[in-house]
Parts: C-alpha cells; sequence; structure tokens
C-alpha cells in the first residue's frame, strides 16, 4: 500500500518537475530553434515548434556579417587569460593564508571580500578616464586586467577554503619520508591542490566569459568580447532574430556545458564558503 | 612553528594580491570621491573647480535620482521575493527523487549561465515583442490583448528578465543547504505525526535561515548593479521608468560627460552597497571563525 502511494507521489512530482524545469529552459530552447529558422519563420505567428526548414544559414551569416570569430577569439583571450593572471596571483596568497596563517589572515580575506562588494559605478569613471588617458579603451589587455582585479577576491577565497581541506599533517608525514621540498610540492601537495585549482578556473572562466558591465563600457569595434557584440544587436532597425539567435547560441553553448560540470563549486565560489 | 623567516615569506606570497587589490579599489575610489567634489565635465575641458557639495545637492534633488532609487529598491525587492519563494520551492521539489530529477536540475540552473545580454535581447524580442513575440501569440491564443511588455511596464519586464538569470542561483544555493538537512531530524519528526506543512515551518524552514539569508545579501549586491538588463531593453525608458542607480550614473557619465555629478552618484551608489555589504561581511566572518 505504502508502495502504491509513493509511486503515484513519484508521477506527480516527475510530471511537476518536469513542468517547471522545461518552462524554465524553455527560453534557451526557443533561442536554439530559432537559430535554424529562416528570418521569415523566426517571426511567424502562429509560430512553428519544430516543422519548419531548417537552415544553417544563420550561421554562416553571423560570421559573414560582422567578423564573429573576432569577438569570440576576444572572450576567449579575456576569459582564459584574466584567469591565468588571477590565478597566477591568487595561488601563493591562497597558499600563505591555509598553511601559514598569522593572526592577521582572516581580515585580509573579508577586506578582499569587500572589494567585491563595491559596486562597480562608484569606480567606473576613473577607471575609463585612466584607460582612455593610457590607450587601454577597447583592448584586449585592459579587459584582461579588469577581469582579474574583480575576480581576484573570489579566486584567492576559493583556493583558500580548497587549501584549507588539506590536511597539514601529510606534509609532516612526507618530511618524516625524506622528502625534499620540492618533491613535497610536486608529488604530496599538487597532486591534492588540483581538484580545487581546477574548480576555481572554471567558475572564474564563466564569470569572465559573462561578465557584462566592464566590457559594455570599456570597449567598441576591436575587443569587444560576445557579451558587448551579442548587444549591438539590440538596435532597432530590421528583426534579425534567427541571426541575434544564431550569434547567441554559439556565445552561450561552451558555457552552458561548463557551467553543469560547476555547479558546485559554484555555490561555493559565490557564497566565499558560507554554504557548503 | 612560524618562525619568521616564514612569516616572511608567506608575506611576500601576499603582497601582491593585496597590492593590487588596494590599488584598484583604493585609487578610483579615492578619484571619484576627488571628482565628486569638483565641477568637471568632459565637454568643458579646463581647470577643475572646487564646489563643495553642489554635486551632490544636484543630484540628489534630480527627481531622476528619487525615481532610480525607487526603481533600484522595486527592481531588488521584486527580484529577491520571485527567486527566494520560487527559489525554496524548487529545492524542495528538486530535493525528493523523481524520474529525471538530475535532467530537471540542470535545465533549471542553465538560465544563470546565459550571457545578461543574450537573456535580455532573447527576451526583449523573442518573447516580449509585442505583435511577433511568444507572449503576444499565446496572449491572442487566449483572446487577450497583447502587452508591449518593455513599452508599458518596463520595470516589471525587467524584473521578470533578472529574476530568471538569478531564480537557479537561489535554487542552487538553498538546495545545497535542504541536502546538509539531517534526515534522522525529518524522519522523527514525521513519526511523531508531523503534517507537511508543519514539518515545513518547523524544520525545514529554520534550518534554510542561513541561506537564504546568504542568497538575499549576495543577490542583492548584485542585483544593486544591475546594467546590461536594462541598457540592451528599454536604454532606462521609457522616460526614467526603467532608469536604475547604476544606469542613472552611466547615463550622466558617458552619455552626459558630467563627471561631477556622476560621481557624486558613484558615491550614493557605493554608500548604499556598503550598508548592505556590512551585514553579508559579518555573515561571513562568523562563518570564518567555526
Amino acid at each position: 500500500m505504502a508502495r502504491a502511494v509513493s509511486t503515484r507521489r513519484m508521477l506527480v512530482l516527475t510530471a511537476i518537475g518536469w513542468t517547471i524545469g522545461l518552462v524554465l529552459f524553455f527560453p534557451i530552447v526557443w533561442t536554439i530553434l530559432t537559430s535554424f529558422k529562416t528570418e521569415g519563420e523566426a517571426i511567424a505567428s502562429p509560430p512553428s515548434f519544430l516543422f519548419f526548414n531548417w537552415t544553417l544559414e544563420n550561421y554562416a551569416e553571423v560570421q559573414s556579417r560582422s567578423n564573429y570569430l573576432k569577438h569570440v577569439m576576444n572572450s576567449v583571450v579575456i576569459s582564459l587569460g584574466s584567469t591565468a593572471l588571477a590565478l597566477a596571483i591568487a595561488i601563493p596568497a591562497a597558499w600563505a593564508m591555509a598553511f601559514s596563517p598569522t593572526r592577521h589572515t582572516k581580515d585580509v580575506l573579508m577586506w578582499m571580500l569587500s572589494t567585491k562588494m563595491l559596486p562597480p559605478v562608484g569606480v567606473l569613471i576613473p577607471i575609463y578616464l585612466m584607460f582612455r588617458d593610457t590607450g587601454l579603451l577597447d583592448t584586449r589587455l585592459g579587459l584582461v586586467i579588469v577581469m582579474t582585479l574583480i575576480n581576484l577576491p573570489i579566486v584567492v577565497w576559493m583556493l583558500y577554503t580548497y587549501f584549507k581541506e588539506i590536511p597539514a599533517d601529510i606534509l609532516e608525514a612526507a618530511r618524516m619520508d625524506g622528502a625534499s621540498l620540492r618533491n613535497e610540492i610536486l608529488f604530496v601537495l599538487a597532486p591534492m591542490a588540483v581538484p580545487g585549482i581546477a574548480s576555481t578556473v572554471l567558475l572564474n572562466i564563466i564569470l569572465a566569459w559573462n561578465e557584462a558591465f566592464w566590457t559594455l563600457n570599456l570597449t567598441a569595434a576591436n575587443a569587444a568580447p560576445l557579451t558587448a557584440f551579442i548587444a549591438s544587436y539590440s538596435s532597432p532597425e530590421g528583426l534579425f532574430w534567427a541571426k541575434l539567435s544564431a550569434a547567441s547560441t554559439l556565445a552561450i553553448a561552451p558555457i552552458l556545458i561548463m557551467g553543469w560540470f560547476s555547479q558546485k563549486q559554484l555555490v561555493r565560489g559565490l557564497t566565499f564558503g558560507a554554504v557548503k | 612553528m612560524a618562525t619568521l623567516h616564514t612569516r616572511s615569506v608567506a608575506r611576500a606570497m601576499m603582497a601582491p594580491s593585496v597590492l593590487l587589490l588596494l590599488a584598484w579599489m583604493a585609487v578610483p575610489l579615492a578619484m571619484t570621491l576627488y571628482f565628486s567634489f569638483v565641477r568637471y565635465n568632459l565637454l568643458m575641458p579646463g581647470s577643475l573647480e572646487w564646489i563643495g557639495f553642489l554635486n551632490y545637492s544636484f543630484f540628489l534633488t534630480d527627481p531622476a535620482f528619487g525615481t532610480a532609487l525607487v526603481n533600484t529598491l522595486r527592481l531588488v525587492g521584486g527580484v529577491l521575493l520571485i527567486t527566494v519563494v520560487g527559489g525554496t520551492f524548487l529545492a524542495i521539489l528538486l530535493d525528493q527523487p523523481f524520474f529525471g530529477q538530475g535532467i530537471v536540475r540542470i535545465l533549471t540552473i542553465a538560465p544563470f549561465f546565459v550571457m545578461p545580454t543574450v537573456s535580455a535581447l532573447v527576451w526583449k524580442n523573442m518573447l516580449m515583442h509585442p505583435v511577433y513575440g511568444l507572449f503576444a501569440w499565446l496572449a491572442r491564443t487566449f483572446g487577450l490583448q497583447p502587452l508591449d511588455w518593455l513599452a508599458s511596464v518596463p520595470l516589471f519586464s525587467v524584473t521578470l528578465i533578472v529574476a530568471w538569470q538569478w531564480l537557479p542561483f537561489a535554487t542552487l544555493i538553498l538546495l545545497t543547504a535542504l541536502q546538509s538537512l539531517d534526515e534522522e531530524q525529518k524522519e522523527a519528526a514525521q513519526m511523531d505525526g508531523a503534517r507537511a506543512p508543519s514539518l515545513f515551518f518547523y524544520i525545514v524552514l529554520p534550518h534554510l535561515a542561513r541561506a537564504i539569508t546568504v542568497v538575499v545579501l549576495i543577490e542583492t549586491i548584485f542585483l544593486l548593479s544591475v546594467f546590461a538588463e536594462i541598457l540592451v531593453t528599454t536604454n532606462g525608458g521609457p522616460g526614467y521608468d526603467s532608469t536604475n542607480l547604476t544606469y542613472l550614473v552611466y547615463a550622466q557619465a558617458l552619455l552626459q560627460f558630467d563627471v561631477g555629478g556622476a560621481s557624486a552618484g558613484g558615491i550614493v551608489a557605493v554608500i548604499l552597497a556598503n550598508i548592505v555589504a556590512i551585514f553579508l561581511v559579518r555573515l561571513i566572518g562568523k562563518n570564518l571563525e567555526t
């Protein structure tokens, strides 16, 4: 009897769950579908959901209309470059704070966290003017710098919480066994640190790829990554929904896939370890 | 074990991060503060003239500021309401076993990974367009008058778009918190005859309280700075109907070139965000000790 009830409960939950899931996911599905339509079909009413002439022409046109690949490259360079730079700066700091903490470590961490809470408009104007005067406006380098700095607190924090979980005893043990410092780092610490660093990298790439305040304000035609490039489709002249959809689908696909792999890390990274 | 040597090595390892962040935060912030007290318009080059609090009094008495402040609070409040209530519901749902639960979780979380400009444009055009949008078609199908979302209810439309983006965040965090709830405690309550509502209000909700606080504070920090969604959908309009504080400062600086006035606005935004930040920092700091 109890079993029958729980099966019915399960079916009801399945129906509710799938309905909500599909509704929330619908705008993404709709974007993907529209990217395979002609412009005419994209605005057809009633809309065609699956039975239309599937075409790839939008994907070809997105590239020929404006140099789409250039903007893809900008996104790649900016997100990977800033992630690498942030890691190089943050790993030593997080390492020091996790393995030789002082009584100030906590204050430093909290202060770093507080910099993340500074609203970007508070510093937009000086940064804009400095970039203008130094020729960094609309350059990849400029955005790599900004992206590194805005994500640095999150990177330090995430690495710190991961490094904290590496037991210090294991270092003692390795030392007892006569491991040199080099071997200790290479064979004992590094393998344990890698998963944490990998998660941090993943989250940071996602954040940098989707960042849209600084990219919109500091780039124009040259260094615009996909976030800023897609925004150029908001111009009112003409309806280019199919092309907009094709450009959007390509822009969100890699991050969507990475995001699904990093759900757990996302919680840790964005709550600064407050929820585990 | 921390000898003088290791301590100075540790300090050297931390120095780059600390110094860079200090430069990134302190230098521009000091400049903004300075600009907020001078007359400085990019269209009128010349010496910067100290004018005291004039920028502030202009900015704060401008009717646009009042509108933007109210819009900011309504946007943040609206998104928080939708994401916290919806997120709690979704988290509880996703915590139950059902067929394809893992796939549904992936579908639910997906919107968070869509870049803001894409989600804003997809909603603006393909869903909310008054003639060709899907919502308009749905309305006509049910014999209703299609709504011109972004023209007639601009702030509500932006709230919907932003809520769609942040619902996964709330869900994910509340789900994580829910999964740490002691099953035995729940079972014990059920054995004692607790029904679903009392189980929710006396056991689940108190357990989630902390996570909900974290969601509210972190979302508030980000939502005070919503920008891209407004820029590509409404440009703050019609009039100032969907202008928030962030967008107002942007418009003042980069569209009207009034550096002084915009800087005063920036400082006001910083103060507002700090009020929230103080609570968040305390909460996380407490967690760090345990």
